[in-house]
């Protein structure tokens, strides 16, 4: 177990030396977001107390899962992943690695806009447990969608920022930051029930505004249950396609 | 005995290619051990799955005592690898490349700093450790890999086509690496398509073709067992097809058309040119050349792998 995490812990500082500083980490990982601010904020007049949970959330979930998509087929393209694999640690603890890469880069990069609202809008955090326990399960959810899309066996790190940007742009759209959840229409209702950043902006719509669609209970409990799925669909698939890498 | 690898019946398709073919032999504890074949033959295949890289679909395989699929933990971490295609992370050091693997292996701070600087330095790298590999020339990289692969200790070595591509130099500088660290008790499992690298270096050779292993034995045995299988080659100045007539001479039990000569194969060269020497006289014609060939462990890996002659070359 020891080494187990030893070895989770190596890999996730090789990619953080790597992998933070490549162009698609950083266009759709920081720059991305930081646009969806701007185009979001300006020229409205919205409390900052509706703004941040939806800022926050966009950040969060952009970051942290704009690591994972590049991680595989770089090294499948740089011929790196071989020797890796012969390396004493399994498949499982280098994909948990690269997991805790893009957990850690989002949640440093989140706490920007965090920092921003806190200092320069009066924002507060009425319930720091809840907040704490929200964005860790948030960015870990994250951070494994991005490993996940990252499984098919391709060695071209854009057609998998592609594929990845074709997931993330519609659960943004869909998960009640433009408009809250409670005046959505039915449909709009239902649909964002799939999104895994509908339950981290209803958390922190708790955490700062003391005020939720859903309860904690229920938006934690889906974030897990999100977190399980794109964690075991992700170690099957990158398990089932490794060969196909080599 | 205890071996140091022990194959049973080690086999992998990719899909329907049966890419290696229920495969066993073992390699003994402190052996240099040769993997040769023709291209696609299922070297690296087999590597592969001896290094716990990929799976197989049927069979075992021991490292040390350790079954590779069971106790893979264990069994890699008593490895050292360099594979066929492989690449140390360019947009690290040299150190940090270093560095990354020390911990992967589990090795103390100390122990890395230690190895690594010894390494670089007998590597010749030592100047440039702190340069991304971006910068290094192939060979470099092939020397980054070596050390990599060295600075947990392992005492086994699987080397995939270590010298491919390498000036004379430093392929040279490898080749006696691996000599000496074999010296020191270390088993190395090379694969390679340089014979005379193989029968300088192994101990024992493993000639695998089309996913099976043909034979398995020291270079000299190998080329003695061919003795029998020494051929004449003759080149006629003027031009001659009567291949029948030729496979009519006493002693000759096979010919061959190579090009613009014919290769006579024969247990008894002399006699052969004895009697070709009449041949040529009798028929009025001339020849250019004359030579006997002895079998290089060259000529006994084509003959093995092209004419697909297994164990029964011996009877
Ligand atoms: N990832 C893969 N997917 C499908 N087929 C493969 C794969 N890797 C190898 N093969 C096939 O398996 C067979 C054995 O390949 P392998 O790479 O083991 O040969 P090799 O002996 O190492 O050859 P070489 O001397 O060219 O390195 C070949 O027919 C090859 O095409
Ligand atoms: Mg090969």
């Amino acid at each position: 177990m020891g080494q187990k995490l030893r070895g989770v812990w190596v890999i996730a500082k090789k990619d953080t030396g790597i992998y933070y500083f490549k162009a698609p980490v950083l266009i759709f990982g920081l720059v991305f977001p930081f646009f969806l601010f701007l185009a979001f904020a300006i020229g409205r007049d919205i409390s900052p107390l509706f703004l941040f949970p939806g800022i926050i959330g966009i950040t969060l979930f952009f970051t942290a899962s704009s690591v994972g998509p590049i991680i595989m087929p770089w090294e499948t393209r740089m011929k790196t992943l071989e020797r890796l694999l012969s390396c004493p640690v399994s498949i499982q603890s280098i994909l948990l690695g690269d997991i805790l890469a893009g957990f850690l880069f989002g949640i440093i990069i989140s706490l920007v806009p965090l920092l921003f609202g806190l200092l320069g809008f009066g924002l507060t955090i009425n319930n720091l447990a809840i907040f704490i326990l929200g964005i860790l399960f948030s960015s870990f959810c994250f951070s494994s969608l991005g490993v996940l899309l990252s499984s098919p066996p391709t060695d071209n790190p854009s057609n998998i920022m592609m594929l990845s940007n074709l997931v993330r742009l519609p659960i943004m759209f869909i998960s009640g930051i433009f408009i809250p959840i409670e005046e959505l229409p039915v449909a709009g209702k239902i649909i964002a029930n799939f999104s895994p950043l509908t339950y981290t902006v209803d958390l922190l719509r708790y955490v700062f505004q003391g005020v939720s669609y859903y309860s904690v209970t229920r938006n934690v409990l889906m974030l897990i249950l999100f977190l399980i799925i794109f964690l075991v669909s992700g170690m099957k698939l990158h398990k089932r396609n490794l060969a196909k890498r080599l | 005995m205890a071996w140091a690898i022990e194959v049973k019946n080690l086999t992998k398709y990719y899909g329907k290619l049966l890419a290696v073919d229920h495969i066993s032999f073992q390699v003994k504890e402190g052996e240099l051990f040769g993997f040769l074949g023709p291209n696609g033959a299922g070297k690296t295949t087999t590597q592969r799955i001896l290094t716990g890289v990929i799976e197989a679909n049927d069979g075992d395989a021991e490292i040390m005592g350790y079954n590779i699929q069971k106790d893979a933990f264990n069994a890699k971490s008593i490895m050292g690898i360099v594979p066929e295609l492989a690449n140390p992370y360019i947009d690290l050091s040299a150190w940090d490349n270093l560095m990354l693997m020390g911990q992967l292996y589990g090795i103390s701070r100390e122990k890395r700093n230690e190895k690594a600087t010894l390494f670089l330095k007998m590597f010749e790298l030592y100047e440039r450790r702190n340069q991304k590999v971006k910068t290094f020339s192939k060979g470099m990289k092939q020397r980054l890999l070596l050390s990599m692969a060295l600075i947990s200790e392992p005492r086994i070595l699987f080397l995939d086509e270590p010298t491919n591509g390498l000036d004379v130099q430093s392929a040279r500088f490898i080749r006696n690496l691996i000599g000496e660290l074999n010296g020191e008790g270390v088993t190395v499992f090379l694969t390679t398509h340089n014979l005379e690298e193989a029968n300088q270096l192994c101990h024992r050779i493993a000639i695998i073709d089309h996913g099976k292993i043909a034979t398995i034995d020291s270079p000299q045995n190998l080329r003695r067992a061919f003795q029998k299988m020494q051929s004449v080659e003759i080149g006629f100045a003027t031009p001659f097809d009567r291949i029948d007539l030729l496979e009519k001479l006493i002693g000759v039990s096979k010919v061959k058309k190579m090009g613009d000569k014919f290769r006579l194969y024969t247990e008894a060269p002399s006699r052969v040119v004895y009697e070709l020497t009449n041949f040529v006289r009798d028929n009025s014609l001339k020849f250019t050349t004359l030579n006997t060939l002895g079998p290089s462990l060259e000529e006994v890996f084509v003959k093995i792998t092209e004419e697909h002659i297994g164990w029964d070359y011996e009877k």
